[in-house]
């Protein structure tokens, strides 16, 4: 009793929260399964009962293994617990298998997988300082943090509907994040020696003696090891590149906050790429040995695949391949254009994977990848020059992955939730980004809804939606009651308007007789409306990156 | 409220709860030829839409009555009767006569289950978040928690949801009518609650108290003056509602009885299938079925019951108060369950309900019954193959009720509301000071022998010889736990007033 006793003491919401969420994903496993279901289960067959030297040239299955050998480890590792399950689940042949055990199976390992992810919450609640602590529990920054995280829409239904193994994947960078930000050391000695701004007010060499160091060797060691998980997190690596050099290689800064170069430490620079390497080594080294590498790159990067996904991200090709289709319809209307000339298919659906131009020029995969540099630099200038410890990092990791985003060549929409994680980071710390986090995870998770198109799983996605959207305005919110409104009215007229945007997609649309003439009308819709939202969030993000000052002139002032 | 948000979550967590269950398979899923519940539910829709009112309860070539023939009171047939018009609207074929018997498919599944949620929605989730908002003396953290708690209850969930049943709209009703009479809208509660008994006779469980607690009303106001009024205004709304719902069938008095019969089945014997009252549990050592003749197990059964809730509810038409009516409907109701006669192993659920509107008064207690009713459903829900929901909702809700009213730290007498009890027994044995601990002991060993006990029914095979093996036993546990609450509630009705009086005096 007195265990129990102990187990519901007021200091376990944190438990509660997570033991909730996971209650709440084993309520959702009966729900419908993508194919990236017969995905996951193909690679555990593959890995299972092929040695290494097949891995990545087996191609019974259309879904061939598309992610670093770490991964491959992962579904290896998992297929040895899968055989108590259902032995016929691992085999190669047996495609578009999917027993109740095998279900089961694959669910729970999403379900357990995730454990790796509330630990990693639970590291970052550590890292949000308790300035602002209300007296209610609710309106705690750490409280409204872990649920933002725990509870994100995105990942509940990427991972435990769509089926994805994100959430261990997020635990990872979410981990890799806390330790930038967390130093080593009793917590209690860290607050003494810290002012509220997170920095040391103590001379350098005792910080050192008292082990207050960050710990940025084992974050950059977690973020290794995740690229070699799943290779879309490639997109945000400048941000930890140039982070870990300014701040961890370079060991002092000038008053003015720009670098001293004299301060470089070459320990520093060779213990991190040691980690790198052998990271990597582990990982590509069997291939390598089996000179193999071109194959599994030619598998990790298929750029065979058009511009946009079936249903466009919300981008901004979106908005350019909606723009080429007004104008093209204008000028077949004023006769400016022939219609002998225009390519059938961009008339007919918007559905084809090849989607070719009309009235603008086409785009190829070097313009996409030229895009994506020129709008991740000056994010990444801005953490050169600029640097604003953790939180500015944060901002550019956020930066980093919704400029690939916006740019990338063959981006899904599930991509988005590599921004939105991090940036629920900053949200909880100060009104302007909280602003902004809102847009941004509304009209991202909003654009998630294409995923989900069985009836059965309708109201769910409606309902998580609600849930999570009227939770996350409404405490961020009341966390931010002191500041200026976080939206305007602009704003909040757009927000309101996803609303009806929905009730006509999904209620209005499929009773009109434009449902077979235009099948694809909802979707580009959806995806035009939403990029308007995440182009604004993300131009609105970069203007507050690039006008922030740095840390050290606030002070001053 | 500057809270509103949180409210809005709650029930949002409760919708999704529902939903995610509703996902799951149903009672008598591709079980020809009787299938389940959810036929049945389906099969009244095809009656009422296709054969006139007169024809509704009576057997005949389009009515079979031996095939889930309409045996719930008129409100539920009208019920059927709207939710017919819909499925027409949709798909004819869902409710044509003769041929649509035993249709199942993906898109019906969707329609009926959504029917559920629109009736919860409507009738049972408002009351229980006007009835948490009306609650005095608890901060509006507390009254969002308790929302929380009671729209998480997994029993009502599985029954609706999973095994397919329209409880929430039977329990919505009766529970308007809790709010309606607490908060002095007699009227509107009495309306509210007759609504419920038109739509599900089992409502009668629920009966003595309301009557007694409005006639305790009108006793206190005087039966010479305003009370006589407040007497006759109420039985005119009951006489009217009444009249209202059964008019088609007053108009022939063969009607009238055919109902009746149809709702009262005393040939079916004292108890069917495996339920968790004295009657069956009993039936393990003496098989009455087959040793006492039908008549007198009938009156046997209606002593027993009678003899058990009469003291409570005495006590409350003579110190009619608001705490002590939801009391008596919890000991009421639980009489009703162990000792009447014909007793479904749903019909715990109308235990739960008053169970549910005193969880933020004894939670601890509370707690402990609603998660032995969900138990005692077990049998039942393993039959529909909802193992898995039942597991995930009850923690869930075990640990909403943990984390919101930290029930482990609420054990002391005061708090389960035997500190007067305890006292009075001290006057005759001194060394009576173990209670507190003896409860919090129970507890483990209840909770313990059901977390055996399912784990036992799901993993392994019973005996050749003894195939009800484990559903017997969950029965006899239950059945156990049930007599246990019914002396407990008892106690604290009989020594609630006691004590209110004695803080008068002290104060």
């Amino acid at each position: 009793m007195a265990a129990f006793t102990i187990a519901a003491g007021t200091g376990n919401w944190f438990s509660a929260l997570a033991l909730g969420v996971t209650l709440l994903k084993c309520l959702l496993i009966p729900t419908y399964h993508s194919t990236d279901f017969e995905v996951h289960r193909n690679w555990l067959a593959i890995t299972h009962s092929l040695p290494i030297s097949q891995w990545y040239y087996e191609a019974t299955s259309e879904w061939t293994l598309d992610y670093p050998p770490f991964f491959a480890w992962f579904e290896y590792i998992l297929s040895h617990v899968a055989k108590y399950f259902d032995q016929e689940m691992l085999n190669v042949r047996n495609l578009n298998y999917s027993s109740s055990r095998t279900l089961l199976f694959q669910r729970f390992s999403v379900i357990f997988m995730d454990v790796l992810f509330v630990y990693a919450v639970h590291e970052c609640c550590k890292c949000i300082d308790g300035k602002k602590v209300g007296k209610e529990l609710t309106e705690k920054p750490k409280f409204i943090l872990s649920v933002l995280l725990m509870w994100n829409f995105g990942l509940l239904i990427v991972d435990h509907i769509h089926f994805q193994y994100n959430g261990f994947l997020f635990g990872l960078m979410l981990l890799s994040i806390a330790r930038l930000f967390q130093r080593q050391g009793l917590p209690i000695l860290s607050r003494l020696v810290l002012n509220s701004g997170g920095q040391a007010i103590l001379p350098p060499r005792l910080t050192k003696v008292l082990g207050l160091q960050k710990r940025h060797m084992e974050g950059a060691f977690f973020f290794a090891v995740l690229l070699h998980f799943k290779h879309i997190y490639l997109y945000v690596a400048p941000a930890y590149g140039v982070y870990l050099l300014r701040s961890y290689c370079f060991t002092a800064n000038k008053p003015d906050g720009s670098v001293r170069w004299n301060s470089f430490s070459f320990v520093r620079v060779i213990s991190l790429g040691l980690v790198v390497f052998l990271v990597s080594a582990l990982s590509l080294g069997p291939f390598l040995a089996l000179n193999q590498l071109p194959q599994v790159f030619s598998r990790l990067f298929p750029f065979k695949r058009g511009l946009c996904h079936a249903y466009w991200a919300p981008n901004f090709w979106a908005l350019y391949n909606a723009l080429d289709k007004v104008l093209s319809v204008i000028g077949l209307k004023l006769k400016f254009l022939d219609p002998n000339n225009i390519p059938k298919a961009s008339m007919t659906s918007g559905l084809v994977q090849q989607f070719q131009h009309t009235v603008l020029p086409s785009v190829t995969p070097l313009t996409t990848l030229i895009c994506t540099l020129i709008a991740i630099l000056p994010s990444i200038f801005c953490l050169w020059f600029k640097p604003q410890g953790p939180r500015g990092f944060l901002r550019c990791l956020t930066l980093c992955a919704l400029s690939s985003f916006m740019f990338g060549w063959h981006v899904h929409e599930k991509a988005i939730l590599l921004a939105i994680l991090p940036m629920s980071l900053l949200s909880v710390q100060k009104a302007g980004d909280a602003s902004i986090f809102l847009i941004l995870t509304t009209t991202g998770h909003y654009s998630l809804f294409p995923l989900l198109f069985t009836a059965p799983e309708l109201p769910i996605k409606i309902l998580l939606m609600l849930l999570f959207t009227i939770y996350s305005i409404s405490s961020l919110k009341t966390l931010f009651r002191k500041e200026k409104p976080l939206f305007n009215w602009m704003e909040t007229f757009y927000l309101l308007g996803l609303g009806p945007l929905e009730v006509c997609c999904e209620f209005v649309f499929p009773f009109t007789s434009w449902k077979v003439k235009y099948p694809f009308l909802p979707l580009l819709l959806t995806s035009v409306y939403c990029a308007v939202g995440i182009t604004y969030a993300w131009f609105k993000l970069y203007v507050s990156v690039l006008i922030d000052p740095p840390v050290g002139k606030t002070k001053k002032q | 409220m500057e809270k509103w948000y949180l409210m809005t979550i709650v029930v949002l967590i409760g919708l999704t709860v529902r939903w995610t269950v509703s996902l799951n398979s149903y009672s008598g899923a591709g079980k020809p030829p009787m299938f389940g519940d959810y036929e049945a539910q389906r099969h009244w829709q095809e009656i009422t839409f296709n054969l006139p009112v007169k024809q509704w309860y009576f057997n005949s070539s389009d009515n079979n009555l031996q095939y889930w023939g309409l045996d719930y009171p008129p409100l539920t047939a009208y019920h059927s009767l709207l939710c017919a018009y819909v499925a027409k609207f949709i798909n004819p074929d869902w409710i044509a006569l003769h041929t649509s018997r035993g249709y199942e498919s993906q898109a019906h599944k969707l329609f009926m289950r959504t029917t559920v949620l629109i009736a919860d929605l409507l009738i049972y989730i408002p009351a229980v978040v006007l009835y948490c908002c009306s609650l005095k003396d608890i901060s509006t953290k507390k009254k969002i928690a308790n929302v929380l708690c009671i729209l998480l209850y997994p029993g009502l969930i599985l029954i609706d949801y999973g095994h397919f049943q329209y409880n929430s709209v039977s329990l919505g009703f009766a529970l308007w009518g809790v709010l309606g009479v607490s908060c002095d809208w007699d009227l509107l509660g009495s309306l509210a609650f007759c609504l419920a008994i038109n739509y599900k006779q089992m409502e009668l469980y629920h009966s003595l108290p309301f009557f007694c607690f409005l006639l305790g009303k009108c006793f206190k106001k005087g039966l010479k003056g305003k009370g006589f009024v407040l007497l006759v205004k109420l039985a005119c709304t009951v006489v009217a509602s009444f009249v209202l719902c059964w008019l088609p069938f007053f108009t022939e008095r063969e009607q009238t009885l055919q109902v009746l019969r149809r709702l009262f089945p005393v040939d079916r014997g004292l108890f069917e299938d495996k339920v968790a009252n004295i009657w069956c549990s009993f039936n393990v050592f003496l098989k009455i079925r087959d040793i006492l003749p039908r008549h007198i197990q009938l009156i046997m059964s209606f002593c027993f019951t009678f003899l058990s809730l009469l003291p409570a509810c005495i006590r409350l038409t003579l110190q009619p108060s608001s705490k002590g009516f939801r009391l008596t409907l919890v000991s009421c109701a639980l009489s009703f369950f162990l000792f009447s006669f014909q007793v479904h192993e749903k019909s715990i659920l109308l235990v739960s309900l008053p169970v549910c509107l005193v969880l933020s008064e004894i939670p601890f207690m509370s707690t402990w019954f609603l998660l032995v009713s969900t138990f005692s459903l077990l049998p039942l829900l393993l039959k529909d193959e909802l193992l898995m929901p039942s597991v995930v909702t009850t923690m869930a809700f075990f640990i909403a009720c943990v984390t919101s009213f930290s029930i482990f730290e609420k054990t002391s007498e005061e708090e389960l509301q035997l500190k007067s009890f305890s006292i009075s027994v001290r006057k005759y044995l001194p060394c009576f000071t173990f209670l507190s601990r003896m409860i919090q002991y129970l507890f483990l060993i209840s909770v313990i022998t059901m977390v055996l006990l399912t784990l036992m029914t799901v993993t392994l095979d019973p005996p050749q010889k003894l195939p009800d093996l484990f559903s017997v036993l969950v029965c006899f546990v239950s059945c156990l736990n049930f007599l246990f609450f019914l002396v407990y509630f008892n106690i604290i009705i009989m020594w609630d007033s006691k004590s209110g009086r004695n803080q008068k005096k002290i104060s």
